[in-house]
């Protein structure tokens, strides 16, 4: 079962089209809801007025005033209102101020245009740079929503000795999710005998998250408030945490209405007013003795957090462990800050701020091996971690750990060495193409961040249905990734039966325990192995109560469940996550283990720049990743080529482009994703290395595609290029023309 | 979808001269809906003005690719799909099949038509640089009757064209090309497909006795509307494919070009990447 | 303000008569009149490809085709693709190949993999991603997607 590549469970109404996705749902009397939003990057509300033309009585409208709860969305830090009130500050465009519902979905949208703000403008700040310097302050005390520190060892006591200190700052751009599917909510409030329950369905990755977010804001207990994961077309961290904000927008509307309502955005709203990757400027320094060894790094890592905290605690947490990469090093320190600023918050985006970080610090490796004279492969090699290293955080890495064999077969099975000796030869000739060659190697941490996985102290179950199947029940939802499936087959491998007779219970709050976010390539590995102790501990309650003896059948399983459902009425096991006794992290200091265990990779890529156009083709790539045993590999393929496919977008293409903090190329024509006629097929292999903590000996996996793509790819550029300052993704072919340029003109 | 559907009137008229007529009595009030691929973007997004449409999709006169008097004449609603899909444009005409597969997508290309290509005017559609480097003209046609405009002088300014209030686009003749031809067609867009473009420059030259005899270059996105680069045409005119003033051909490119900063790309992109693929045409020119 | 018009169109191979608007979208009748919601809206502006689905035989995207000019048109969407419980060849493949990954795409992908094996049975690498360019996926970098195709491609030849 593990190891098999299993068909995909919801696959079969994919394909038919049947699978429901939000808007899909049918929802008799639903109103239509619209958000008014402001068009101003900082200001006080001071009116709202409603203009001519619309018939005002039969519109629901909702405002802060509205609110029965807290007019704050629960979060890492509940800093951010549901809708700004009057009197209250604005603090980025695009921030919701008042919901409309209407029967009619064209009357809603002609509502939306008729009312108006009136704002009193106040000066706002809108990139890092102004925000670190104060310029205004906007944020606390100094404009962070979030500071953390890592030391280890004492670089300065390296500077002044070393034989080469080299410094480099490097920036990454914002980048959009773009699954397929506009966020949608429906939501649904009924009141009986004046208790009012408060019910949402919605494109979703965390349903506790929202059920947190919906409680506070309703002031409600657990009991009173659903939330269900529709099908969902795709999520990419996108419907991490936006689903708390739009999910309260439409019980809002409900809840005034007395009507269920739906609120589907379009992609023009999506693309304008939901999260996006961090933005991020990275200054490294580092040192090395003669031979090239490491000696001492620093990181000055800093996100553009936008106007409220959201994730950026966790998003900087992740990207300051992962900065100081794959590499051993005596003397650390990295200080890390997410700024605020007056830009629509950005929020989880796959990979979580160790693309940025990852970004920087693979990009500077390949300019200190210019700098001291050896090849990028020599000087990794020379640094890279081993087992019973000790990486930045004091984490020992306890595991096998073969870095050098992950990269030797990447640049294998890209021909690194005959292509990169080829092209030197080619980029002699006269012509506008020149080709390179390059490569990162990176890891991905498992599972949530320090003590994380610790306090959400996950819980999932299995079921006994009454026709003999076996329910998984876990909160994890599937946007795509495989969840069903895999979780089918972990199950389906503990109870010895085939992976037909196990089926996944609705992502219903009623239904399934909080087995915590479908985020930080966890779920795999951290909710698949609850799973297996779940499965486990039915399968023994099956045998206890005599029901099942073994060896036993698929089909003598399934009598067994059958009878033993028929006489209890239920039959249900449920596990939890316990901390390995070896793992310890202490928040204050940033020291320990920062994750139970990484995820490591090399991806390489060959590309064809041409210097007519500064267009980049990506001619081959090689994903070579070790993530613990792998539970489906046609499957795992799929993510690896996805994450590759967005780490390209985002290292070539993908630009938001903004005017006072709001996207303007907010269309899906002029956010340029790839297409099929955009990409090369990949070479994607697996090194598999079981890992004890995961089920099966699986790893987390959903993440780590989006690390490596884009510094692979500017190191291929600098190799075919030479000497330009390739410093910052996306190096879109306007941006490239530019850092010629500087070299052409001196 | 936040076009609104309350205040929009749609007329399918029976007959093509009843449309005429339609434009004729209420000049400016109607506008032409052909394929939709633009109009109904703009729509969809409820950004568009025009609340009457006049649906000409239906009139087979207004369709096929015809061979007569020395020219292929495409009726305007000609879709891009006909254009990749007939032999004679592919035999005469590889530029114009070149531009049809570069816009939109296949469902794009399915439904847009050349003659609305033409009438939305965009400076970044891509069948317009081929048809000035082939020397097209438009035919106009209204109840006074009909008129050749030459392709070249059709579009006046941004989306401002030689079109009255009461004309149609019908049809658009291209006059087929004799003796030695060169067909040069690239588009440098936002990706590989589906794509608007960023840089597009067609041409078609006549080559007599080792020298350009004849030469039409045609660019996109690099001006309010799609242009002739005449005064790169003139510094090259006459001179021999050994010897073609390259550096100053691209020198007097800039005199015909007047590009923009917007959200695909700077102005200073526009005018680098325009002069070099002015430049990769005239290497590949030379080696004809 | 418009008149609604009736409009007779054929849908999966099934007569049906509407009153609609002659401007609606193609689209929302399909999802709304119809209640056939195999038909995605991913970008309202013929860019994603989510909502294709074949006019007459071609590939459209059904967020730009107005109402009036579908008048006796035969529309094919996604849900008209399987014989009953039977997926077509590029519908099983799909699913063997791990084609559908979120499945957003998935309908849209389906109904221009279809047009394009219609018009060209055995398609190399090449023609699958001219076929699919105007069809976006976030999910799969098309690698499963071309796999699928193909793979459907051989199967028919087979068949024949």
């Amino acid at each position: 079962m593990i190891g098999a590549s299993s068909i995909r469970k919801e696959g079969r109404a994919k394909v038919l089209g049947t699978a429901c996705y939000t808007d899909d749902k049918l929802v008799p009397g639903a109103l239509h809801g619209v958000t008014i939003r402001s068009q101003v990057p900082r200001g006080i509300l001071r009116g709202i007025h409603f203009g001519e033309g619309i018939p005002w009585a039969e519109v629901t409208i909702v405002t802060a005033a509205d609110i029965p709860g807290q007019n704050r969305v629960a979060s890492v830090v509940h800093d951010q209102p549901f809708l700004v009130g009057i009197g209250e500050e604005i603090t980025h465009m695009e921030q919701p101020v008042v919901l409309l519902a209407h029967p009619n979905r064209l009357l809603a949208e002609r509502a939306r245009n008729a009312v108006r703000l009136e704002v009193e403008e106040l000066p706002a700040v809108l990139d890092i740079d102004a925000s670190l310097e104060l310029r205004p302050l906007i944020y606390g005390t100094a404009n962070l929503l979030k500071e953390i520190r890592i030391a280890k060892g004492d670089p300065e006591s390296v500077w002044a000795t070393a034989a080469h200190v080299i410094e480099g700052e490097y920036r990454t751009g914002a980048q959009e999710q773009m699954y397929l599917e506009p966020n949608a909510m429906v939501a649904s409030v009924e009141r009986t005998d004046g208790v009012a329950h408060v019910t949402v369905w919605g494109s979703l990755q965390c349903p506790y998250y929202v059920h947190s977010a919906l409680k506070q804001l309703f002031g409600l207990p657990a009991e009173q408030v659903r939330v269900v994961a529709m099908e969902m077309g795709g999520a990419f961290g996108g419907k991490e945490d936006y689903p708390s904000v739009n999910g309260g927008h439409a019980a809002l509307l409900s809840w005034k209405a007395g009507l269920p309502v739906k609120l589907i955005y379009d992609r023009e709203e999506d693309l304008a007013c939901t999260t996006k990757r961090h933005p991020s400027r990275t200054r490294l320094r580092t040192a090395f003795d003669a031979e090239g060894h490491l000696l001492a790094l620093t990181a000055d890592f800093v996100l553009d957090g936008g106007a409220y905290a959201t994730m950026s605690p966790v998003v900087l947490s992740r990207g300051a462990i992962h900065a100081a990469g794959v590499y051993r090093c005596p003397h650390v320190r990295i200080h890390a800050r997410a700024a605020a600023t007056n830009t629509p918050p950005p929020g989880a985006f796959r990979g979580f701020g160790a693309p940025q970080s990852l970004f920087a610090l693979e990009r500077h490796m390949d300019i200190c091996a210019v700098k001291l004279g050896l090849d990028p492969v020599t000087l990794r090699r020379r640094n890279f971690l081993h087992t019973g290293d000790t990486m930045a955080t004091g984490q020992i890495i306890r595991e096998d750990l073969d870095l050098d064999g992950i990269m030797d077969r990447a640049l294998a099975e890209l021909g690194y060495h005959d292509k990169k000796a080829a092209h030197t030869v080619l980029n002699q000739e006269d012509s506008p193409l020149k080709r390179g060659v390059g490569f990162a190697v990176f890891m991905h941490g498992c599972g949530f961040t320090g003590g994380g996985e610790a306090y959400l102290a996950s819980v999932a179950g299995v079921e006994g249905c009454p026709d003999g199947t076996v329910a998984v029940l876990a909160a994890s939802t599937e946007m795509g990734q495989g969840k069903n499936t895999v979780f089918a087959q972990i199950v389906a491998e503990t109870l010895k039966v085939p992976v037909e007779q196990v089926e996944t219970a609705e992502v219903d709050t009623d239904r399934v325990p909080n087995s915590g976010p479908t985020v930080a390539s966890r779920s795999t590995m951290m909710v698949g192995r609850i799973l297996q102790d779940a499965a486990s501990a039915f399968r023994q309650s099956l045998i206890q109560q005599g029901f099942l003896t073994e060896p036993y059948t698929p089909e003598s399983f399934r009598e067994a469940v059958r009878r033993a459902v028929a006489a209890h009425g239920s039959l249900r096991s449920y596990g939890q996550y316990h901390r390995p006794p070896n793992i310890q992290w202490d928040d204050a200091t940033y020291q320990g283990d920062a994750y139970p265990t990484f995820s490591w990779a090399c991806y390489a890529a060959d590309v064809t720049v041409d210097l007519d156009t500064f267009e980049v083709k990506v001619e081959d790539f090689a994903a070579v990743q070790e993530v613990g045993r792998v539970v489906n590999p046609m499957l795992a393929e799929g993510q690896v080529e996805g994450g590759v496919a967005q780490g390209i977008g985002w290292g070539l293409w993908e630009e938001v482009t903004t005017r006072q903090g709001r996207m303007i190329n907010n269309q899906m024509t002029n956010y340029i994703i790839p297409t099929s006629a955009d990409l090369p097929r990949m070479k994607v292999v697996f090194l598999e290395n079981p890992h004890p903590a995961g089920p099966g000996g699986a790893k987390g996996l959903g993440e780590l595609p989006m690390d490596g793509p884009a510094p692979a790819l500017v190191n291929a550029l600098a190799n075919a290029l030479g000497p330009l300052r390739l410093d910052e993704v996306p190096m879109t072919p306007d941006r490239l023309l530019e850092r010629c340029e500087e070299v052409t003109h001196g | 979808m936040r076009g609104q559907l309350h205040n929009v009137e749609v007329r399918v008229p029976a007959s093509l001269s009843d449309a005429l007529a339609l434009l004729a009595r209420e000049p400016g009030v109607w506008t032409p809906l052909a394929g939709g691929t633009d109009l109904m973007v703009v729509h969809n997004a409820g950004h568009l003005k025009a609340t009457r449409f006049l649906d000409l999709s239906r009139f087979e006169e207004l369709r096929g690719i015809r061979e007569e008097a020395g020219a292929l004449t495409f009726g305007a609603l000609s879709t891009f799909t006909d254009l990749r899909d007939s032999v004679a444009v592919h035999r005469h005409f590889p530029n114009l099949v070149k531009s049809a597969r570069a816009t939109g997508a296949l469902a794009i290309q399915n439904r847009g038509t050349l003659g609305g290509n033409i009438a939305n005017a965009s400076p970044a559609a891509d069948t317009p640089p081929s048809l000035l480097a082939y020397g097209a003209e438009v035919e106009l046609l209204s109840v006074r009757g009909s008129r050749r405009v030459a392709y070249d002088r059709f579009h006046l300014g941004y989306k401002v064209m030689d079109l009255a209030p009461d004309e149609l686009v019908a049809a658009i003749h291209v006059p087929l090309p004799t003796g030695r031809g060169f067909h040069y067609f690239r588009k440098v867009g936002t990706r590989q497909a589906q794509a608007i473009s960023k840089v597009c420059l067609a041409a078609w030259a006549r080559i007599e006795g080792g020298v350009v005899a004849d030469l039409r270059i045609g660019l996109g996105s690099v001006a309010p509307a799609p242009i002739r680069a005449r005064h790169a045409e003139a510094a090259l005119l006459g001179q021999a494919l050994a010897a073609l003033p390259i550096e100053a051909a691209r020198e007097a490119l800039l005199a015909d070009i007047s590009p923009i900063d917007d959200i695909r790309a700077t102005a200073r992109y526009r005018s680098v990447v325009t002069r070099n693929v002015l430049g990769h045409m005239l290497r590949e020119l030379a080696n004809l | 303000m418009a008149e609604p018009i009736t409009l007779s169109l054929t849908v999966n191979g099934e007569s049906r008569t509407l009153s609609v608007h002659p401007f609606a979208r193609l689209l929302d009748l399909l999802r709304e009149d119809l209640r056939l919601m195999g038909t995605k809206e991913g970008c309202g502006e013929g860019e994603c490809g989510a909502c294709s689905v074949l006019v007459n035989g071609q590939v459209v995207n059904s967020c730009l085709v107005p109402a009036v000019q579908v008048q006796g048109a035969e529309v094919v969407t996604v849900e008209g693709l399987a014989q009953g419980e039977s997926l077509s060849s590029l519908q099983a493949a799909f699913l063997t190949y791990n084609g559908a990954q979120c499945g957003f795409c998935t309908p849209g992908m389906l109904v221009a993999a279809t047009d394009l094996l219609r018009r060209c049975p055995t398609p190399d690498d090449g023609a699958i991603r001219d076929g699919l360019a105007g069809n976006l996926c976030r999910c799969t970098g098309y690698s499963k997607i071309l796999d699928a195709v193909h793979a459907a491609a051989g199967e028919g030849e087979a068949a024949r």
